[in-house]
């Protein structure tokens, strides 16, 4: 871990405006990703703003009947919220599947949505990683992958991202707000957050330098039934090989979002249309010009049939 | 004390305090967090400062140039120790590769440098300056290439009986099946770690280690220093599992950084270097072939098994339960040897059995499906009480049968369904396996010291080590039944070399070897005791804090009324294990659930029944049969260190991507211990267990992931994406 000097910022605004003005600054919020990031010293920050004294810890009802989650809940009581509880359920399904207890108690919902991947060679500091060191290769392309992405991917990274909390809010269409170093917010869909890797996989979402998250917003609830299946080797306490979020109506209609096989949480539109036609046609719209490498090609069967479990399982609640 | 003829009746049979389950008497300890672990002795060096190790970036070659200025010249730093200025080091007998490299690298993250400091923190920063112009070498990295250039090992030739090839050729009913398990890491929860303090030319080191003499005496050997010079202190061992039975970098290192900074330093190993700088499990690739009559009489059976590791290493054994598990007139063993460049194989809890049995326990279960009979039936018919190799050496103790009819009532084995994939639990598929249990039993010598002092306190002292096994307690209920008083009055010392060199914790035979090395020096004590009170030592029995002898009682603290006793002694094993073989027995039963859609294997009970001679207490044997079938269940669904075989290394090199059981993997485990006494083994008339719960657990599973949904996996772990092309129809 490199030495850096650390300060608690004092309003949203002045965070986004110092952080854009220090060079190698960062917000730290929970710090369960980026300090284990730091004494690898794949992040280097000499300079954190610490957000978690802001008051962007409260969830709160908004108008159109959805809910504005501060940036700063924490992933155990954004899962007990009452209201979350009853209409998202999905949210509450995958970020119990997430992590453990210790850690959601300490993470926090932008720090979710913000996390780092978990491909093996990103935290090996001695080896080639386009996103730890842009233009140094990609190890993981013709090394071990078992885990990485198979769609959205290029030459330059195959790295999934990681988060399960992400996938719920992708399925939920929430919306991020956030602060500019200019003092201005704006409100971003969470499907243009997270960028594909393309030729620069070190930039992660469309955040500009300093930007701040404030909230994460849900839109108003769909109903339906909500599930959250992950898929994992060891029954908990591992990142998804394979997750799929569902919300399904009485009518079969519904809508899907898939975990562990993208650089971003995976949606397509078209795909919600086949969900009266069932898994495979889903799965076949989702996964279009999927590019798996040998050691993961076995998560497009997996994308399938657990998108048959959790049809199955929502229509057996029904 | 010599052991060279079956124990008789002792002192121990009376079983008022071993055989008794018994809390851990280092409990409290541990769980209020006041046993110190040897990164936390901050009392016996409060000046210590920190070691941080720098490892290597590339698996084979040579370091050109490494530039260690900015490094020292960083907040903090007090010395960067490399090969280049660590002066002459020698090689202990228990490595393969050099403990500190340069300029030849022999593998990925092997140490090359130390850089110390006041703090951790500075040590840490001050280690990335560390600046390493590498030469890369060509090196070999794959088992399955080098396979055919592998050698049989010297240490371990081919063994066998009968003619095996006829026999194989003429048997009605014959398997060829290959298995391969990965590497393996032990993965334990405490570091390797040590704190080193100099004193003139005298070491001491405080340190997390299973064997202490071993150790010792490896240190002297790399220092090139005299053995007396050299003091280890490891009262306290966060896990070990074999992989801190040697001497490892952060012990050298903290003593060379020491030296260099002439003050104590200590030296943890960082999580994500253990896993290629220290030792590991082996991969193999094995061969199993058996021929059987039609009635299921094994006529043939053959067992071969490669394995790699650095120039100068050694094989796994996985063959070795194959030699002497099921009978079988025509048979042989055979270990290849190639050599690799991964980092150094060794030692993991139960080396041989535990991969061997994967592969021959399944064999068995496709066996015994090829010929239509039961798997339990089919390895009862084989069973056989002498060693199959040498007929006229019987085994000292030998109950597998009873192991396994005792399992198949008690988990109701005979609802298993033959056929796979018939049995449908909602999203579950479910299916039963078993498998037969066995690891030899080893004897090593070992000593200990015992004093009675005025208050009637006994204290044993002995350099055994506990690695969390409960050593602790079944040597203090070995002593307090054979002096005669209760628990608390035992004072139990372990872990430091100044003591009576023990067995140690390996190869589970340190439970056993270790509590007679105690009761010989108790003997004595009870002699030395019986004299001072003038009683004759023959006749003298001692209980309740009494010695008695005819009529006469006399209270024991007298006999330390005028000055403590103290007796030295070590128990000696004779020849009775080339007489007889000595082996523990069990049987294993799973119950698996695999999910219907996505293959994810769930475990939904497990049973071991296991015959182990006496169990000295059998709550802390349960501790270890549960532990060892938890680390059964890695074995078998999920741990593998994933190779990259271009650039020669273990990828998943942290607790993040090396993947053990969590609590949810593991829902039900029951352990049952035959009611058994091997006088052959020693006075205590007990064996090891440690290590027999994980063997054979793995296979057991496998089986019953058989038997739940058809697919036969034969390389390990069984992961669902080897499953997943071919699952039954899903059904309802
Ligand atoms: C052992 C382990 C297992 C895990 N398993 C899972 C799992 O199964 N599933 C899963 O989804 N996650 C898992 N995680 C990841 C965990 O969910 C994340 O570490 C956590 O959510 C990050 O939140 P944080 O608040 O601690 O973020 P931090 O570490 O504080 O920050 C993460 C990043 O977000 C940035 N950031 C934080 N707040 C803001 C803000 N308001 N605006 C802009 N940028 C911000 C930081 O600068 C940093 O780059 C696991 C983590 C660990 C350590
Ligand atoms: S997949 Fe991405 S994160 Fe992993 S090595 Fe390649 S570039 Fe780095």
């Amino acid at each position: 871990m490199r030495a850096f000097t650390y300060e608690r910022a004092s309003s949203p605004a002045q965070a986004a405006e110092k952080a854009a003005r220090t060079p190698g600054a960062r917000f730290i919020a929970g710090g369960t990703n980026l300090l284990d990031l730091m004494k690898l010293e794949i992040e280097t920050p000499t300079h954190l703003i610490d957000v978690n004294g802001l008051d962007l810890d409260r969830i709160e009802d908004v108008d159109d009947g959805g809910l504005r989650i501060g940036a700063l809940v924490r992933n155990t009581d954004l899962a007990a919220h009452p209201r979350v509880r009853r209409d998202y359920a999905v949210l509450v399904r995958a970020l119990l599947s997430g992590a453990s207890g210790q850690l959601r108690n300490r993470a926090t919902t932008a720090g979710n949505l913000l996390q780092r991947t978990r491909c093996p060679y990103f935290y090996d500091t001695a080896q080639p990683c386009n996103k730890r060191l842009p233009g140094s290769g990609c190890a993981a392309l013709q090394g071990v992958s078992r885990q990485h992405a198979v769609i959205g991917v290029g030459d330059a990274c195959i790295a999934t991202h990681p988060s399960d909390m992400a996938v719920a809010m992708r399925l939920l269409d929430a919306t991020v707000e956030t602060v500019r170093p200019d003092g201005t917010t704006r409100r971003i869909a969470i499907a243009d957050l997270h960028r594909l890797p393309g030729d620069r996989p070190q930039v992660e979402t469309v955040l500009a330098p300093g930007e701040l998250v404030t909230a994460v917003v849900l839109p108003a609830p769909l109903g339906g039934r909500h599930v959250y299946r992950k898929v994992r080797d060891r029954a908990s306490y591992a990142f998804a090989l394979v997750s799929v979020a569902a919300v399904v109506q009485r009518d079969g209609s519904g809508r899907v979002a898939l975990g562990g096989i993208a650089p971003k949480p995976w949606r397509v539109a078209a795909a919600d249309a086949e969900l009266p036609r069932g898994a495979g046609a889903v799965s076949e719209r989702l996964l279009a010009g999927a590019r798996p490498t040998a050691h993961n090609a076995f998560k497009l069967t997996l994308v399938e049939r657990t998108l048959g479990a959790v049809l199955a399982e929502a229509g057996a609640q029904a | 004390m010599k052991f060279d003829t079956p124990a008789t009746t002792n002192p121990i049979d009376r079983l008022t305090i071993v055989g008794k389950p018994t809390d851990r008497i280092d409990g409290p300890l541990k769980t209020t967090g006041r046993a110190p672990y040897a990164y936390e002795r901050h009392d016996v060096a409060p000046d210590a400062v920190y070691g941080y190790v720098v490892g290597a970036t590339i698996a084979k070659g040579r370091i050109r140039a490494i530039d260690t200025h900015a490094a020292r010249a960083a907040p903090g730093v007090l010395a960067v120790v490399t090969a280049d200025n660590a002066g002459r080091l020698g090689k202990g007998k228990h490595n393969t590769a050099r403990l500190l490299g340069g300029p030849q690298i022999e593998h990925y993250h092997q140490a090359i440098a130390l850089v110390v400091a006041e703090t951790f923190e500075q040590a840490r920063a001050a280690a990335a300056l560390v600046r390493v112009d590498y030469e890369r070498a060509h090196g070999r990295y794959d088992l399955a290439r080098g396979r055919d250039a592998a050698v049989e090992p010297k240490s371990d030739p081919d063994t066998g009986a009968g003619d095996f090839d006829a026999a194989y050729a003429a048997a009605a009913v014959r398997l060829d099946a290959t298995y391969t398990t990965p590497d393996q890491s032990h993965a334990m929860m405490e570091p390797h770690a040590s704190i080193a303090a100099w004193n003139g030319d005298r070491l001491t080191l405080w340190t997390s280690n299973q064997m202490i003499h071993w150790s010792k005496r490896d240190m002297a050997m790399t220092l090139g220093i005299a053995e007396d010079k050299v003091r280890l202190d490891s009262p306290y061992i966060g896990g070990g599992f074999g992989g801190k039975l040697f001497l490892r970098a952060d012990a050298l290192l903290a003593a060379l950084g020491a030296r260099a900074v002439r003050r104590p330093v200590k030296v943890a190993l960082q999580r994500p270097l253990i896993f290629n700088n220290t030792t590991h499990r082996p991969a193999t690739i094995q061969r199993l072939r058996i021929g059987c009559r039609q009635d299921g009489t094994i006529e043939a059976i053959a067992h071969e098994s490669w394995s790699g590791d650095l120039p100068g290493g050694s094989p796994e054994v996985a063959t070795q339960q194959s030699r002497w598990l099921y009978a079988g007139a025509h048979r042989k063993a055979a270990l290849r040897l190639a050599t690799l460049d991964l980092p150094e194989g060794n030692a993991m809890r139960a080396p041989g059995e535990a991969p061997g049995m994967l592969a021959l326990e399944v064999a068995m279960d496709e066996m015994a499906e090829k010929l239509g009979i039961d798997p339990v039936q089919f390895r009862v018919l084989n069973d056989t009480q002498v060693d199959p190799e040498q007929p006229e050496r019987p085994f000292s103790q030998r109950r597998l049968v009873e192991c396994l009819r005792t399992g198949a009532e008690r988990f109701g084995w005979q609802r298993r369904a033959a056929r796979p994939a018939q049995v449908r639990e909602g999203r579950w598929w479910i299916g039963l396996g078993m498998a037969a249990a066995y690891r030899n039993n080893l004897v090593m010598t070992s000593g200990a010291r015992v004093r009675l002092d005025r208050r009637g306190i006994v204290t044993v002292e002995t350099d055994m080590t506990d690695i969390g096994t409960g050593s602790y307690t079944i040597i203090a209920q070995t002593a307090a039944e054979m002096m005669g008083v209760p628990l608390d009055r035992v004072v139990v010392r372990l872990g430091d070399s100044n003591f009576p060199v023990s067995a140690g914790s390996g190869g589970q035979w340190g439970a056993n070897s270790a509590t007679a090395g105690v009761y010989a020096a108790c003997t004595k004590l009870r002699e030395a005791v019986a004299r001072r009170l003038d009683l004759d030592p023959t006749a003298a029995t001692f209980e309740d804090g009494i010695v008695r002898a005819g009529d006469r009682r006399i209270a024991l603290t007298e006999a330390a009324q005028d000055a403590e006793l103290a007796a030295e002694d070590h128990i000696e094993f004779g020849d009775l294990a080339e007489r007889y073989r000595q082996a523990t027995f069990g049987a294993h039963f799973v119950e698996v659930g695999v999910d219907a859609w996505t293959a994810e294997i769930r475990v939904r009970r497990m049973l071991a029944v296991c015959a182990a001679g006496r169990i000295l207490n059998p709550k802390s044997a349960r501790s270890q049969v549960i532990g060892a079938m938890t680390m059964g269940v890695g074995a078998a669904l999920m741990e593998e260190l994933a190779i990259d075989r271009r650039l020669g290394f273990f990828v998943n090199h942290d607790l993040a991507g090396y993947e053990v059981p969590v609590h949810a993997d593991i829902p039900h485990q029951e352990v049952v211990f035959l009611d058994e006494t091997d006088p052959i083994s020693s006075p205590m008339k007990a064996k090891g267990v440690g290590e027999l719960g994980i063997c054979g657990v793995g296979a057991a599973l496998a089986n019953a992931i058989h038997n739940a949904v058809g697919v036969r996996v034969r390389d390990y772990p069984i992961t669902l994406d080897k499953l997943i092309a071919q699952m039954p129809r899903i059904g309802k």
